[in-house]
């Protein structure tokens, strides 16, 4: 075995991958750039190897740099975990040119399944149905704009070279084609240095679900089930599980033989995922073949009991598998959730900045139930704008798919995330979603369910009540805690009451509150109760509240004026709670509205301004292109959401903005 | 016998109408809460003992005794704020709109004499039209009564005004001299002269809201304190402040029950200085972070963001904070700033709350509109107020303390009793290359040599150790350790006494 591998990468992905190599007993060797000096990866690594400036084609893609960090360290082995550098073969020729083993598959593999043009030859070649499109090159958008036209919208205008989302547009129409094309290309430049883009139906009301396999040296190929990968958005995985709710043994034997076969005739090693699009009557296309460790690999790893990256390690080792196909079994169920470093609240768009609170459920392993987070980041940590804005991957499994749905909703309660705009709410949403919960889903879900964006979730009233009950009963704690500073007027205590009134999203509960050693009971008007306890004091931020004697709610709880701010099940609630008579008053106070922001175009992010399309004066249509900026190498165009004329203008191509920055402002 | 009982009850019930239902519908109508109703929200619940409620004017011109409603259009009394006795008069706008009649006047005052007497605050809810123009010089001598008593109940009761309706002309000075403002927004106003004078001298065109709202008096003027939404929010606001302050000045702040570790460790803040000294970050999270609880009371938020000042509990106890905030003008010290600081400071003082200072100030801000408005008499303010306080002083130095900045801030030469330093702290003169222009003026023209004398300059003194070499620093601590090491340094300075010479009183650069 190895004395010392090298990871090539950064993140949740080389936490894991050092993880691990420190249980096989391996040395290992993280690389990091300036804007990763205090990383996790780092710190976990055995030695870290400083390889330039935060931009990622100046330090992590740049082959030359690894590959001095691997002489330096002495390195045996190289994992390059997903992204950056795991599907170059020209890194990996360099590695073969010093004798330094890839964890991944060979070269002629890579070259073979790396590039998707290539790769769908292959797979037709080899008689795997494959989506109809456009194999060769693309000259220029009018070529872009002919093409679409032959394969017939809609479209997937897609990086020959692309992965993750990045330079992936959809065109419904020729002006979409246009642009589709010339912001692909542009992207797949920036992010992958490989302009090359290609073109091929969109097929709709699709699902995706890929297969894991493992290859050895040997002739040896294994099938270790599916991922069923159908909640993206913008083609970018957000939620992700093991098994599928949708194929049958039949579909997945059928499709995990054509994926091992496909793999060994390019003769592959290591771990590599093969992806389909399967629709609903359960046909089956071959996608494209990611010849790297998936970032969702660990659902397969929790219903298989396999690690991947144990088995990569030792296949790149030369050894042979240990594990049959007859080995191979789905246990249990297993989910995903991608906490992306992105405000759901505004149109999923990137947000950097500091971690100033970062507080992930804790990991189990018991026999009905665990929970795993893969992380990169920690609390006090920086979420540049340099890399991919996933921060963690959090996993659950649990023995059916719907212990597993609820094992997450209560694993995302208690995940605490501050100082940056994360998508926990929205996690949280999807997971109590009817139709995701039946597993009736596409990789249309997002998009269709959630068409005007997400706007954060209505609790049903039950679930308000509940709140209401915890929050009056942690308000009465908190309130008798306040009787008791001193300098108090003795025998002319506060005495605090046990009537309260909760008013939460227009609802109003008022409840008596019969408060013991072990908890609270509380009584609604209607004469009906609730009994809630919990070990909660004033000034946690957490609170784990049971009801009836079970675990109900996880809340996390921030101070409001008179209140509490709550979030819990993907919702934000302000809760008031008062006593009868302040309730009284309360509702004379004149009801604010937010000040009117329709006459302004505001930075939607963190960015920079790259292109102003408008002048002071210029009459804007509805939809209107207004500005682009840029923000974690993603272009965005703004865009007009009314008639307009434009007054002033207040941003420059080349300005860095921060959030709500006016950029410009309407007649 | 049962007759005379009830007409107390009977009169009390018309009092308590003060100027009756339709002008009550009418207040609520604007969004406003009557004067009894805000006093209720104050106080505890039944905790209200009210005084001169029978009270009537004396006027007899302009027909004034016709209307001879009691209680004269302001409620007085005492109540407690969580057990703690405090002092409240609520000015009630149903009646003659709230003005200030000779006799609402001696209802004031008399609260207020009891309330130094007694030693509990006062607090003050506005919302008045102004004099009561009926009785003339009687209602100005009326006005300077109140003055004369917010002047001798300064620095003896904390004394609190919040602005809940109209507030203008001459009224403004009573709340002007009190500790704190608090304003609500869309509903109160002070100004000194209001927009119809306004335009008739200046030509300004102006509205109220403009001129003297809860916006121009918490952004521009600082005037005010705070503002908050309504009535409700309010008065639950001013009973969260009230928590945090002693009674008088001859007792200690007050101490409650806290659920949070004082040894907390918060590994967190070892990254909180980013690896750019020119880049800033958000001390409001160190100071949250140091908390009881992460409950931070701001005072003066929206105005000289530069510096920040606000209450916080450690082991339960109030603790005054003063901190630069590297996030707004690189955290420097300048005319407002300094003013806002130095008046905190002097209230902590005068109410015996130790006072908390975080510093990252790379110095005072240059040009000549600082120049012009007199920076160097207002820097002293803060200087000057640093100096006297005889407090437990506890300061930490996160990043930089450059030049005379490092002086005012709570430095160990004025009296500073734990003076601690994160590891990332730079105490010098000025920055690296500022000191090097002026030291290597000769090598001007040599940027090899100027760029290798300014990374000599950051060896030797952009770090806390020179300072700790001669004490003026005591400690160089872990940040993740500042609230353990900030904490147990209050705790041992809880029997400070310390006495400055006796004097009349001092003169401050006001």
């Amino acid at each position: 075995m190895f004395n010392k591998i090298l990871i090539a990468n950064r993140g949740e992905i080389a936490c894991r991958v050092i993880k691990t190599a420190q249980k096989m007993g391996i040395k290992t060797v993280a690389i990091y750039s300036d804007a990763d000096k205090q990383a996790l990866h780092v710190k976990m690594a055995d030695e870290a190897v400083h390889i330039g400036p935060p931009p990622a084609n100046q330090s992590y893609i740049v082959i030359d740099k690894v590959m001095d960090a691997i002489r330096q360290t002495g390195a045996q082995a190289v994992h390059p975990g997903y992204g950056f550098l795991s599907e170059n073969s020209k890194f990996a020729e360099a590695l073969a040119a010093e004798g330094v083993a890839f964890v991944g598959p060979p070269v002629k593999a890579i070259e073979a399944m790396g590039d998707k043009i290539t790769s769908k030859k292959i797979a037709q070649e080899a008689g795997v149905s494959t989506v109809p499109g456009y194999m060769g090159l693309i000259e220029d958008a009018d070529d872009a704009v002919k093409i679409s036209n032959e394969v017939g919208y809609p479209v997937m205008i897609k990086a020959s070279a692309g992965g993750g989302g990045k330079g992936m547009r959809i065109a419904w129409n020729d002006e979409e084609a246009r642009e589709g094309f010339q912001s692909s290309k542009n992207e797949a430049a920036s992010s992958f240095g490989d302009d090359r883009i290609f073109i091929e139906k969109f097929v709709t009301q699709p699902r995706h679900i890929e297969i894991q396999v493992l290859c050895d040296a040997h002739g040896n190929g294994i099938y270790l089930g599916e991922r069923e990968c159908s909640i993206q958005r913008r083609n970018q995985k957000v939620i992700e599980e093991a098994p599928s709710p949708f194929l049958d043994e039949a579909t997945r034997k059928a499709m995990g033989e054509q994926a091992v076969s496909l793999a060994q005739a390019v003769g592959y090693t290591s771990a590599g995922t093969v992806e389909f699009i399967v629709d609903g009557a359960r046909n089956f296309y071959f996608l494209e073949m990611n010849t790297r460790l998936q970032v969702e690999h660990p659902v397969t790893e929790l219903i298989t009991g396999v690690d991947l990256v144990e088995q990569m390690i030792r296949i790149a080792n030369g050894e042979p598998l240990s594990i049959k196909q007859s080995d191979v079994k789905l246990n249990g169920w297993a989910m995903e959730s991608r906490l992306y470093a992105e405000d759901p609240y505004r149109g999923f768009l990137p947000s950097i900045g500091r971690l100033s609170r970062y507080r992930p459920p804790a990991e189990v392993v018991e026999d009905n139930r665990v929970v795993r987070n893969d992380t990169g980041v920690f609390e006090g940590g920086e979420i540049s704008m340099y890399y991919d804005p996933m921060i963690a991957k959090l996993c659950t499994w649990a023995p059916t798919r719907l212990d597993a749905i609820e094992a997450m909703r209560n694993a995302l309660d208690g995940f605490e995330v501050e100082g940056i705009g994360h998508n926990l709410p929205f996690l949280s949403a999807v997971m109590d979603h009817p139709k995701f919960v039946s597993g009736d889903i596409t990789t249309a879900f997002i998009a269709e369910e959630y068409p005007e964006g997400f706007e954060g979730v209505e609790l049903p009233g039950d679930v308000l009540r509940k709140i209401a009950a915890a929050t009056a009963a942690m308000h009465r704690v908190g309130e008798i805690r306040r009787a008791r500073v001193s300098g108090r007027m003795d025998n002319h205590e506060r005495k605090v009451g046990r009537d309260w009134n909760v008013a939460v999203r227009g609802m109003s509960f008022d409840v008596t509150i019969k408060a013991d050693q072990t908890g609270s009971t509380v009584q609604f008007g209607d004469g009906s109760t609730l009994r809630v306890s919990s070990d909660w004091t004033p000034g946690d931020q957490l609170a784990v509240i049971d009801i009836e004697g079970e675990e109900g709610l996880v809340l996390k709880v921030g101070k409001i004026s008179g209140g509490f701010r709550i979030r819990s099940r993907g919702a934000d609630l302000k809760v008031h709670v008062r006593t009868p008579r302040q309730a009284e008053l309360a509702r004379l106070m004149p009801e604010k509205l937010p000040p009117d922001t329709s006459k302004l175009l505001l930075c939607p992010m963190p960015g920079l301004i790259v292109k102003v399309n408008v002048e002071v004066g210029d009459e804007v249509q509805d939809g209107q292109a207004l500005c682009t900026v840029e923000a974690m190498k993603m272009e965005n165009i703004l865009r007009a959401e009314r008639k307009g004329i434009v007054a002033k203008i207040n941003a420059a191509p080349g300005d860095s903005l921060a959030v709500d920055e006016v950029i410009m402002e309407f007649e | 016998m049962k007759d005379i009982l009830q007409e107390l009850e009977d009169r009390r019930d018309a009092a308590r109408l003060g100027g009756g239902e339709k002008r009550i519908a009418s207040q609520h109508a604007k969004g406003k809460l009557t004067a009894r109703e805000r006093v209720e929200l104050l106080l505890d619940e039944g905790s209200f003992e009210e005084f001169d409620m029978f009270v009537a004017h004396r006027c007899t011109d302009f027909g004034m005794e016709e209307q001879k409603p009691a209680g004269d259009g302001v409620v007085t009394g005492w109540g407690t704020i969580n057990g703690r006795m405090v002092y409240v008069f609520s000015q009630d706008f149903t009646v003659f709109g709230g003005s200030l009649s000779a006799t609402h006047a001696e209802k004031i005052c008399k609260i207020m004499d009891m309330a130094i007497q007694n030693g509990a605050p006062v607090i003050g809810l506005n919302d008045s039209g102004g004099a009561r123009i009926q009785e003339g010089v009687d209602s100005l001598a009326g006005y300077a009564e109140v003055f004369q008593r917010n002047i001798m109940a300064s620095g003896v009761v904390p004394q609190i005004s919040v602005i809940m309706g109209p507030c203008a002309g001459g009224a403004v000075y009573s709340p002007a001299m009190t500790d704190f403002i608090f304003m609500v927004k869309d509903s109160s106003y002070m100004f000194v002269t209001g927009p119809d004078v306004v335009k008739t001298v200046t030509n300004e065109v102006v509205t109220a809201e403009e001129l003297g709202g809860a916006s121009t008096h918490t952004k521009k003027s600082s005037v005010a304190d705070g503002a908050f939404e309504n009535d409700v929010e309010a008065m639950a606001e001013v009973r969260r402040l009230v928590d945090f302050l002693p009674l008088n000045n001859r007792e200690k702040p007050p101490v409650r029950p806290f659920f949070d570790e004082p040894g907390r460790v918060e590994a967190s803040l070892d990254t909180l200085i980013p690896e750019s000294a020119n880049t800033p970050y958000d001390m409001k999270e160190l100071i949250l972070k140091i908390a009881d609880e992460a409950d931070f009371y701001e005072i003066q938020e929206d105005y000289a963001k530069n510096i920040i000042t606000g209450f916080i509990r450690l082991e339960g106890q109030s603790v005054g904070v003063v901190a630069n905030q590297p996030m707004v003008l690189a955290g420097c010290l300048d005319i407002d700033s300094s003013r806002k600081a130095a008046r905190f400071v002097r209230f902590c003082d005068a109410f015996e709350i130790p006072i908390l200072t975080l510093v990252d100030v790379p110095g005072f801000l240059p040009g000549t509109s600082q120049e012009f408005g007199g920076v160097i008499k207002h820097g002293a303010k803060l200087l000057f107020a640093y100096g006297e306080a005889t407090v437990p002083k506890v300061t930490v130095i996160t990043r930089k303390a450059y030049g005379g900045a490092y002086d005012v801030m709570a430095s160990k030469h004025l009296r500073g009793d734990f003076n601690y330093a994160w590891p990332t702290a730079e105490i010098a003169v000025m920055g690296a290359k500022g000191a090097t222009e002026i030291i290597h003026r000769a090598d001007l023209n040599d940027p090899e040599k100027i760029a290798q004398h300014a990374k000599d300059y950051e060896n030797r003194f952009a770090n806390p150790f020179v300072a700790a070499e001669r004490g003026f620093i005591d400690e160089v601590i872990m940040p993740h350790s500042t609230r353990r090491r900030v904490s147990r340094a209050f705790a041992s300075l809880r029997g400070k006494k310390l006495q400055n010479p006796w004097k009349k009183h001092d003169n401050i650069p006001l």
